[in-house]
């Protein structure tokens, strides 16, 4: 197997694109991604694409190889990868994979979701379709449910206070406002949306214990990155950076079916599997994007990969330990909860925020000092198909 | 303009007397302090400069609530609409939101329209519950008239409350107006009413100086920027 290296990124500004579609966020991060390699006339091997919406918000398959066809990058290989949301870090792998091979040399790897086509409802709905369908949704179940009874038991049992998914609220989006691609620009204060009376109306109940500010927005998006052999690579303009270790691990697809529900196996085993690749510990890790598409997620994943021991770390969020400047810093970018949660863009965002990080190349308000090795989690479904990569750049 | 005051009294409706709204300060999720506050109507020119731009903004129809907001704004301010009210919000004294409505009879409101100058605060809410608490709380009315022309107006008034659809025409396009009734707004109020008497002394005096408005491109980048936010 041969190291593979991140010699391109591409990300655009998520939010609300009324004026774009799909295809035409896939190919603005796609060219950012090519110029930033530096590719020049330089082919592409192969495409890869993460979405999960597009058949059915769009109504729109076969999304890779129209992609492929709008870049001009004929005859490229061309696939789409569909794995709700962590289709974005199944796209990565597969990438990852094919390179790694020795198989294709130059592979772009692109995620993207248009979810602000349709109604809030209908978007929680299509995010909805990843539940088992006997057993979870013809009863209504979904996402935000689903969060709203994890974080309950979580509570329960960890003592996770209401105080603590606040505080990784108002970090996530204090440094959202700090990033130019959030689709969350705006700072919340712990009075606003905790401590006064007001905060009923700011800050309603979405699905107990659950409030509005410890879900993710509904966000259009697109995210790319180019892989290349490192053995390869000549003179890079930029410090490369290589996937150093990869993982990947499913879990039931109900609830209901888990020993313990609040025991995230598939992110532990994923994690680890990624870390042990990368022959690292989870001390090791200088900076990490997790999945934080509602609050909870971030507290419980920085346990299960090992961050913290369970049940301290939502003390650590409050003591200031994963902020810019803690020991590990956790989603700088400012996560799901403030950049964004384009489904399918998500996983190869992550892992384009690691790469912004380890060529030490943000603003100081957003970079990690010295960082050489960061780590990403993608969680799709409710903790049942989770990927992680481990990045480090390269001396 | 010349006015002939004679004819004047033919073309202005009579009023009901109509109680003035007292003015409360509402903490926002940022942590910025909004005060609610009834505008004068010689007010009107100032903040018909704060919803001009809007008339423009196709999204989320701000360009049909701000293009009647305005109209409805202008007939107050030139006598032709009977027993009209306004509030409007102000963070450091820039207007960030303006809600609008009138007496139909003494136990009636017509609910006419909320505007939210600045997005991502609930600004909306916010200022549509103090419109339901002036007609319930200080007008004494028994019942509101309302409708959407934006879904997000229907999620926010008919659904959050919920409200009552009925059979009875609105002044906004004739459509079926949805209720809202003393026993809904009473259910209703630990919820969505909120705010703080009396406004504190500098708040006060920040928002009465003057009704500060940001330059047309913030207000629209605000509304219709490309995140949205």
């Amino acid at each position: 197997m041969r190291d593979v290296a991140v010699i391109g990124v591409g990300m655009i500004p998520f939010g609300r694109r009324d004026e774009d579609s799909l295809m035409d966020m896939l190919a603005y991060a796609s060219l950012k991604a090519l110029d930033d390699a530096g590719l020049g006339d330089q082919s592409v091997d192969a495409v890869y694409v993460g979405n999960m919406g597009g058949g059915m918000l769009q109504h729109q398959s076969a999304i890779a190889s129209s992609l492929v066809d709008r870049l001009s990058l004929l005859p490229a290989a061309a696939d789409t990868v569909e794995n709700g949301p962590a289709s974005g870090g199944s796209a990565v792998k597969n990438g990852l994979l094919a390179v790694a091979s020795g198989y294709y040399d130059t592979v772009l790897v692109v995620g993207g979701e248009k979810m602000r086509e349709v109604t809030g409802w209908r978007a929680t709905d299509f995010v909805a379709t990843m539940t088992h369908p006997l057993a979870e949704y013809i009863y209504g179940v979904t996402l935000p449910g689903m969060a709203g009874m994890f974080t309950r038991l979580y509570m329960e049992k960890y003592g996770v206070t209401r105080e603590a998914l606040v505080a990784v609220a108002i970090k996530n989006q204090e440094m959202g406002g700090r990033n130019p691609y959030a689709h969350v620009e705006m700072s919340i204060t712990k009075e606003g949306i905790y401590d006064d009376h007001a905060s009923i109306v700011n800050n309603p109940v979405v699905a107990d214990p659950l409030h509005l500010y410890d879900a993710c927005p509904v966000s259009d998006g697109a995210a790319a990155l180019i892989l290349f052999p490192l053995e390869k690579l000549k003179n890079p303009a930029k410090p490369p950076v290589v996937i150093a270790g990869f993982g990947q691990a499913t879990d039931t697809q109900t609830l209901q079916e888990r020993e313990d529900p609040t025991d995230l196996k598939a992110v532990t085993l994923a994690s680890q599997q990624a870390l042990e690749m990368a022959k690292l510990k989870p001390s090791d890790i200088h900076v990490a994007e997790l999945h934080d598409a509602f609050t909870i997620l971030e507290i419980a994943e920085s346990e299960h990969v090992g961050f913290f021991k369970k049940g301290e770390g939502a003390k650590a969020v409050l003591a200031g330990k994963t902020a810019l400047g803690g020991t590990i810093p956790i989603n700088v970018s400012g996560g799901l909860k403030a950049r964004g949660h384009p489904v399918g863009a998500t996983g190869v965002a992550q892992v384009v925020d690691i790469v912004y990080q380890l060529r030490h190349e943000l603003p100081k308000n957003r970079q990690v000092k010295n960082a050489v090795n960061g780590l990403t989690v993608n969680f799709g479904g409710f903790g049942n198909n989770v990927l992680s990569f481990v990045l480090r750049r390269v001396s | 303009m010349p006015i002939d005051m004679e004819l004047e009294q033919v073309l202005r409706p009579t009023q009901y007397p109509m109680p003035p709204y007292p003015p409360k300060v509402i903490t926002l999720a940022n942590g910025k302090k909004m005060v609610v506050r009834q505008a004068e109507r010689e007010d009107v020119p100032e903040i018909l400069k704060s919803v001009h731009p809007c008339l423009f903004i196709e999204r989320d129809y701000y360009d049909i609530v701000s293009a009647r907001l305005y109209g409805e704004l202008l007939a107050w301010y030139r006598y032709r609409v009977k027993s009209e009210y306004c509030l409007m919000g102000q963070i450091d004294g820039y207007l960030v939101g303006v809600v609008n409505g009138r007496m139909e009879n003494e136990k009636v409101g017509m609910s006419y329209h909320t505007l939210a100058i600045d997005r991502g605060l609930r600004i909306g809410s916010h200022l549509f519950a103090a419109k339901m608490e002036y007609h319930m709380e200080y007008l004494g009315q028994e019942e509101v008239l309302i409708v959407a022309e934006s879904p997000i107006g229907f999620r926010r008034w008919m659904i959050e409350y919920p409200l009552e659809p009925t059979k009875i025409p609105h002044e906004l396009g004739g459509g079926d107006s949805y209720l809202l009734t003393r026993e809904i707004y009473e259910k209703a109020k630990p919820r969505l009413v909120v705010g703080d008497r009396p406004v504190p002394p500098d708040l006060w005096e920040i928002s009465t100086r003057h009704i500060l408005y940001a330059d047309d491109d913030t207000i629209r980048e605000r509304i219709a920027g490309l995140k949205g936010r």
